[in-house]
């Protein structure tokens, strides 16, 4: 650390100050927790890095994972989305319905899950952008909406999918083991891969990821150079919310069913990976690559404190900690760049 | 760089804290995987199962997600115990398909599984030890009508719409309202996730629409200490019956403002889900479902050793 500070007041070293950008510092700062915590568990407990046990981090991940990534296009533009867990519940749900109640072919479940996704984004982004609705406000309204809604379309009970064969597999098997038996990396943490690689080509080569950290970091700037700033919050909204879309999709395939009461809390878990990832709430900085780790040291942490046999009160405070210390880094960082 | 290392430090000495030696290969290790931790009920089952596994001397882990909605959560916390190589494992499923396939996996690696508190839809576990929570609702309702009259407006405080313990407990009373106390009726129910602020203006709001309500069914901890909150802070005398215990809930009735309540036996749950699980191991048949049992108390016996035993506080 203090290496790279001085390297990085040193003007002889330009291309190393690239590479020690407070970004890039504060993803090796991350990455090095999570190898931390892997090393770690690993010499704690001989149960922790098998290949079963590897799986199911992943498979733990993977919901959070992108719900995270749908929270950080939002966190970066200065906002912040609370009803990214309900409405996540809200577009299993509709799956449960298109599928389950009328019977219709899997394909049309998906895309009704991700248009309503889409859809209730862009209802959030629409209060915050049109109605000047503070984000945080906008967003516990509709967090409240979806959880009301979620039960109201279900009758209060779980729908399942029984009658859709093959909807379990989307999260459940893994297309990737077929090719490599002794590596059944499953489904859902294929598309967590996938998803975070599309949504880092987004934030960081078109216009809407320019966009995205402009406004964050300075909105009032972006309007008045005549950019239409209310049409890209709402369609950046409209993006987190289709792929809360997708994380229900992986959740209700996971465990077979939409569970109407479900979600509440998920998007406090989002956040913090967020932000343990490097990602300022303040907005105008953010990587999906750290939001990506955030969500592995939450999982990874949580697995490991589990295969150790902490007690449950105790690994609650350890998160806490762990969330404190990762963001007290960064500021730390911070001042120092 | 001190800072950095300060961090480092913290961060080690935070994970030595309460991490205990991991299970040695030859030990008998059962982790329970239970529906929450919090409450006062989930924690009498820990102690009835501490208490079993202390008499075998066998070693317990015991876990459950924040809320009962936490469908998922509940499946990660199974798979790690299944990754820790346990010798049984005891579950009470959130949701009764989820886990299916996790379940395959023990069976299949010959891990036996006790169900307890909440049955699953497959026939892996080798027993389910739980309460008949529809009879045990259907005697709240007696006791209710019982004490009203037989007749009159009553409402009912649920702690969840979608839980098995939520859907039984309400059906049970509904149903032995309906069938048995014709002229008794249910005026409303409402869901306050078992938090006691929220029932407490549940209880409120139902008194505020019904000024003649003579009474309201709390259909577990939370829902009835929340109740009697509202009840008290809207000044009025109605007859409050509860469900499971507490020391809130016992100091109610003790005081009069609870008539009484229904109590399951979670100290037998724990105990039977350890017990049944080192009979399983020794390859002893076990019966589909014990039933724990289920107990009425008010300020006559609240303090008979026989119904002491299964409160908690």
């Amino acid at each position: 650390m203090s290496e790279a500070a001085t390297t990085q007041k040193s003007p002889a070293a330009p291309r190393l100050r690239a590479l020690l950008a407070p970004a890039a510092l504060q993803k090796l700062l991350a990455f090095a927790s999570l190898v931390v915590l892997l090393v770690y568990f690993s010499i704690a407990s001989p149960a922790f890095m098998q290949t079963d046990n590897m799986i199911n981090i992943l498979q733990a991940t993977a919901v959070n994972g992108v719900l995270a990534i749908a929270s950080t296009f939002v966190i970066i533009t200065a906002g912040i989305d609370l009803s990214v867990g309900t409405l996540m519940t809200f577009c299993a749900v509709i799956a449960g319905v298109v599928l389950t109640f009328w019977g219709l072919p899997m394909w049309i479940g998906l895309i009704a899950a991700l248009a309503a996704g889409a859809l209730c984004g862009a209802v959030s982004g629409t209060l915050v952008a049109k109605a000047k609705i503070p984000p945080f406000i906008a967003t516990l309204g509709m967090m409240l909406l979806l959880k009301g809604l979620s039960l109201v379309i279900s009758h209060d009970k779980p729908i399942y999918f029984n009658d859709t064969p093959g909807f379990t597999s989307i999260s459940q098997e893994s297309l990737f083991g077929d090719f490599v038996p002794s590596l059944p990396i499953p489904n859902a943490a294929m598309i967590l891969f996938i998803v975070a690689i599309l949504a880092s080509i987004v934030l960081n080569r078109t216009a809407l990821g320019r966009y995205t950290f402009a406004i964050g970091s300075n909105e009032e700037a972006v309007r008045l150079s005549g950019v239409n700033v209310d049409r890209w919050k709402i369609a950046i909204y409209s993006l987190g919310g289709g792929i809360c879309g997708l994380a229900g999709l992986l959740l209700a395939s996971r465990i077979n069913s939409a569970q109407p009461a479900l979600g509440q809390g998920y998007e406090l878990d989002a956040i913090a990976a967020v932000v343990i990832g490097g990602t300022s709430l303040s907005g105008g900085a953010g990587t999906i690559l750290g939001t990506i780790i955030g969500a592995f040291i939450m999982s990874v942490l949580t697995n490991g404190l589990r295969i150790m046999s902490v007690a449950q009160e105790w690994q609650f405070a350890v998160t806490g900690i762990i969330i404190i210390l990762a963001v007290y880094a960064d500021m730390l960082r911070k001042k120092r760049a | 760089m001190s800072k950095k290392l300060f961090l480092g430090a913290a961060l080690g000495a935070l994970l030595a804290v309460g991490a205990s030696a991991p299970a040695r290969a030859d030990e008998t290790y059962i982790p329970l995987i239970s529906k929450g931790f919090q409450h006062q009920f989930w924690q009498a089952v820990k102690l009835g199962a501490e208490q079993a596994a202390k008499a075998a001397n066998v070693k317990i882990t015991f876990e459950g997600p924040e809320t009962e909605a936490m469908v998922d959560k509940q499946i990660d916390m199974l798979s790690a115990a299944l990754a820790k190589k346990p010798t049984a494992i005891g579950f009470a499923a959130l949701d009764s398909q989820a886990a299916i396939p996790l379940l395959k996996k023990a069976q299949a690696a010959k891990i036996p599984v006790v169900a307890f508190d909440s049955g699953v839809d497959s026939d892996i576990p080798v027993t389910t030890c739980t309460t008949n929570n529809h009879a045990a609702a259907a005697l709240a309702a007696d006791k209710m009508a019982e004490a009203i009259g037989d007749a009159g407006e009553v409402g009912v405080v649920v702690h969840d719409q979608t839980s098995r313990t939520g859907i039984d407990r309400r059906d049970g009373f509904l149903q032995q309202m309906k069938a048995k106390h014709p002229k008794v009726t249910v005026v409303d129910v409402q869901y306050g996730q078992g938090d006691h602020l929220k029932s407490a203006e549940i209880a409120k709001a139902m008194l505020q629409a019904h000024p003649s309500l003579k009474g309201i069914f709390g259909a577990n901890e939370g829902s009835v200490d929340g109740t009697v909150i509202g009840a008290k802070e809207m000044g009025k005398k109605i007859v409050i019956i509860g469900y499971d215990s507490g020391k809130e809930q016992k100091d109610s009735i003790r005081s009069g403002l609870m008539l009484g309540a229904i109590t399951q036996n979670p100290i037998g749950i724990g105990k039977c889900s350890v017990d049944s699980a080192l009979k399983a191991l020794k390859g002893e048949t076990l019966p589909k479902v014990v039933d724990t049992g289920f107990y009425w108390y008010d300020k006559s016996n609240i303090d008979d050793p026989k119904i002491a035993a299964v409160l908690y506080d």
